[in-house]
């Protein structure tokens, strides 16, 4: 087997775990493009074209509430900025590629490829090929999704609406955020920014709610990081 | 704006924050000081989501009693932060929610 191959099948396999949650987020987010009115052929486009569990489901969250494109567009691009972060961390290992793979590693860089691949390219370093671990990974992810896309799709046209399941976007959320309840600066950050979403909706124009929460939040952390910091030196 | 469309520029934006550092970066252009900051970032983000779609009612009012999400959430937070297991966090919410709703 060729290096790229082996570096390829090791991404599929390093992902392999992290894709269980991946399977139930998939389908929900089907369900729930489905019973909140997108058309099965949508609803697939968007898996293909976005390829971002959190950006989609606020994408439906935001639409169904009848939120204007510009503030769905800058809400998408708010919850991805955390890929700003991905990016910085593993441009040092990807600088060297040409465009074209630049362009193809981009589009597969999900939290759980970014956070497999990370940790092999620290590894190994001096290994040309690397990336190739990071395009398995990516790709195991992908077809995950489009198949558990198809899967909720197909479930959301007979799961009875009654069922509540859009509660699921909240539950979905909090599972992301499980980790951070343990941190005094993370607890404070998630209640402001709850706190200012929910006052804030009937409140803040264009359902701007979540840039403006986010924003302020953002900030808050920025002060509380500085200042802990402060206490430390 | 056309839904397509819109879902086009949404993956446009998508993509460009996975590629733009990837593409633009040479050397480490972030400190620590904003790689830590970008850390906060879906703590300041998805509570965003998460708080109105618990405390709100279809209207947008704020709804605390006779509210089964209130409780099912804080059950799924709970099994969260013991677990730490991203399924068994949703999936307790989803059960505790559903035996508020029909079984009690």
């Amino acid at each position: 087997m060729s290096n790229k191959s082996k570096n390829f099948f090791k991404g599929i396999k390093d992902t392999s775990p992290l894709m269980i949650p991946v399977i139930p987020f998939g389908i929900i987010f089907g369900v729930l493009a489905i019973d909140l009115g997108l058309t099965p052929l949508m609803t697939i486009a968007m898996s293909i074209i976005i390829f971002g569990g959190a950006s989609q489901i606020i994408f439906l969250q935001l639409f169904s509430a009848g939120a204007s494109s510009l503030v769905i567009l800058s809400s998408v691009g708010a919850v991805n900025s955390r890929h700003l972060l991905y990016g910085t961390v593993l441009s040092e290992h990807l600088s060297d590629l040409n465009l074209t793979r630049k362009i193809i590693v981009s589009y597969l860089l999900v939290d759980q490829a970014f956070a497999v691949s990370n940790d092999h390219f620290k590894k190994n370093r001096e290994d040309k090929d690397k990336y190739f671990h990071l395009i398995g990974g990516g790709l195991n992810c992908w077809t995950i999704w489009q198949i558990t896309t198809i899967i909720g799709i197909y479930l959301g046209s007979i799961i009875p609406e009654k069922l509540g399941l859009t509660f699921a976007i909240p539950l979905t959320f909090l599972a992301l955020l499980v980790n951070d309840f343990r941190k005094l600066i993370n607890v404070i950050v998630i209640i402001v920014s709850g706190s200012i979403a929910t006052f804030g909706y009937q409140v803040i124009p264009f359902k701007a709610y979540v840039i403006v929460a986010a924003a302020i939040s953002l900030l808050i952390a920025f002060i509380l990081t500085k200042f802990i910091k402060k206490n430390n030196e | 704006m056309s839904n397509l469309a819109l879902i086009i520029y949404c993956g446009l934006i998508t993509f460009l924050t996975r590629f733009s550092m990837i593409a633009l970066l040479k050397k480490e252009m972030f400190n620590d000081r904003i790689r830590e900051v970008l850390s906060y970032v879906p703590s300041a983000i998805f509570p965003a989501i998460i708080f109105p779609a618990i405390f709100l009612d279809n209207a947008g009012s704020i709804e605390i009693e006779n509210n089964p999400k209130i409780l099912a959430a804080i059950i799924a937070m709970a099994v969260g932060i013991f677990t730490r297991n991203i399924i068994a966090t949703i999936f307790s919410g989803l059960a505790s929610y559903w035996f508020i709703i029909f079984i009690v």
